[in-house]
């Protein structure tokens, strides 16, 4: 028995796909030409599955921050938070990001998926409950397996059922920790944040939201769901991350809960990892001020998402519940879901392939994200597309209605 | 057995039978990946039935150390128990 035997069966799935020629969990762009253009097998290709909502990994003001913030500090920082010293823009970017929020405290990670990990392995401990939407990332499931916490999961977006399981409870000791999305990742459904924070409070329990795809997209101001949903003051920890709409890379969590900092020497994630960089930090902080300054981009954005959303909606392809920077098609199966990516792609279209266990109900999907970086004719060009591989392969009727 | 372990086995098997794509034979030493080809999420969500039907809930360390109906069995019982 050799030690990787243990994957045969992945392995072979692996395989079988990549034996078909493109495979979608294995794709190297030449280059990089724009927010919205790359080049694939020297074509190139539109892009509409990068989770770059806001479009600034290109923006002038983002880029020069980074370059001189490299020049002046160097490339890394070759060290931990606690052993090795932090920067002033670490603090810097804490505070802008406490104070975009309007809260107290802000504690940055080096990537969102250690976000996850550091909060939820330690908000709540060997005694305490952790309550999490069963469709969460894996980021929200593996920072609770990291944890002591008992760890239950609650029908997706249910109300009744968070209820349900925080009544099982009543009476057991310890805090309860609820754990939502803003805007979930697979199908850009967003959660009832309103009923929610009403379970929350009768129950007692603290609620943290994990504003990933949310932040830049939702709310007056662009904070998120909660925003949105005018529920900020019952949600008593916010996590998300720099890699969608801030253009860079890391994670964050807000909070305005006493004895935060205490977490700085207590959650292992944030303390055994190498601090970003500080061209990232400064990015992300240039971009974090484009993000407030300049709202015409979720505007934007959102215009094209509603774009897409419509447009293919009308040509017949079953999608998730509302129109969102994610936009998803449900396909019947993974191989129809791995042709038709293959096919938008020869044609010159980027989008993703999600599959389970990673989606909600065995779901296979063809995933896309928008970008305010996108032009409407960009948005079209994909519904287009879209339309052609659906009716050469029968996802869609011939008798659709055409696209615009 | 007694009469609580026969009602478990049966909301089980229905709960089971009524998430399977293709009829199986199920037993208590039904491997639940091995034998019936669910995944980890699946797993999660068929528990989530069982949870429903009898009011309970089934931590996820718990179902991580379920392999077979039997295991699953066991699990329920004690949560039952300690209920």
């Amino acid at each position: 028995m050799a030690l990787l035997d243990k994957y045969a069966a992945l392995g072979a799935q692996y395989a079988q796909v990549e034996a078909q020629g493109a495979n979608p969990f294995n794709v190297t762009f030449e280059a990089m030409i724009s927010a919205t253009e790359g080049r694939y097998r020297g074509k190139p290709v539109l892009l509409l599955g990068t989770n770059n909502y806001l479009g600034l990994t290109y923006d002038p003001e983002v880029v020069e921050a980074a370059l001189a913030a490299t020049r002046a500090e160097g490339t890394g920082t070759t060290g931990s938070r606690i052993a090795n010293g932090s920067y002033g823009g670490h603090k810097g970017l804490e505070t802008e990001l406490a104070a975009f929020y309007g809260r107290k405290h802000g504690m940055v990670f080096t990537t969102g998926y250690q976000a996850n990990l550091g909060m939820l392995s330690v908000l709540a401990g060997k005694d305490d409950h952790l309550i999490l939407d069963a469709d969460s990332h894996a980021s929200i499931y593996d920072g609770a397996k990291l944890g002591t916490a008992q760890v239950t999961r609650f029908r997706h977006n249910s109300p009744e059922d968070l209820d349900a399981r925080l009544r099982r409870l009543d009476g057991t000791p310890g805090e309860k920790v609820i754990v939502v999305e803003g805007i979930y990742s697979m199908l850009g459904d967003t959660a009832p944040l309103k009923e929610f924070a009403e379970v929350k409070r009768k129950w007692g329990a603290y609620l943290v939201v994990d504003e990933a795809h949310s932040l830049g997209v939702l709310g007056a101001t662009g904070r998120g769901l909660a925003e949105a949903a005018g529920v900020e003051g019952d949600v008593d920890f916010i996590v998300g991350t720099f890699s969608k709409s801030l253009a860079g890379v890391g994670g964050f969590c807000v909070s305005d809960i006493e004895g935060f900092d205490v977490l700085r020497v207590a959650t292992r994630p944030y303390m055994f990892t190498a601090s970003l960089p500080p061209g990232v930090i400064a990015a992300t902080r240039a971009a974090l001020a484009a993000l407030r300054a300049r709202p015409e981009l979720r505007a934007r954005l959102n215009e094209n998402a509603v774009r897409l959303y419509n447009g293919l909606a009308r040509l017949g392809f079953a999608l998730g519940p509302e129109p969102n920077p994610v936009v998803s098609a449900i396909m019947p199966s993974p191989e129809v879901a791995f042709a038709f990516w293959a096919r938008l792609l020869e044609a010159g279209l980027y989008t993703n392939v999600s599959l389970p266990p990673a989606t909600p109900k065995g779901l296979a999907l063809l995933r896309s994200s928008v970008s305010a970086a996108h032009g409407a004719a960009q948005i079209d060009q994909a519904i287009g597309m879209f339309e052609a591989v659906g009716r050469e392969m029968g996802i869609i009727g011939a008798d659709a209605p055409i696209a615009g | 057995m007694s009469d609580n372990d026969a009602e478990l086995k049966t909301v089980i098997f229905e709960t089971l039978r009524a998430a399977l794509t293709k009829p199986a034979e199920l037993s208590e030493a039904t491997h639940i990946v091995d034998d019936l080809g669910l995944d980890s999420v699946a797993v999660m969500d068929f528990v989530m039935e069982i949870e429903d039907r009898l009011d309970l809930s089934v931590p996820l360390d718990k179902i991580a150390e379920i392999q077979t109906l039997g295991d699953l069995l066991t699990v329920l019982r004690g949560l039952k128990a300690g209920a």
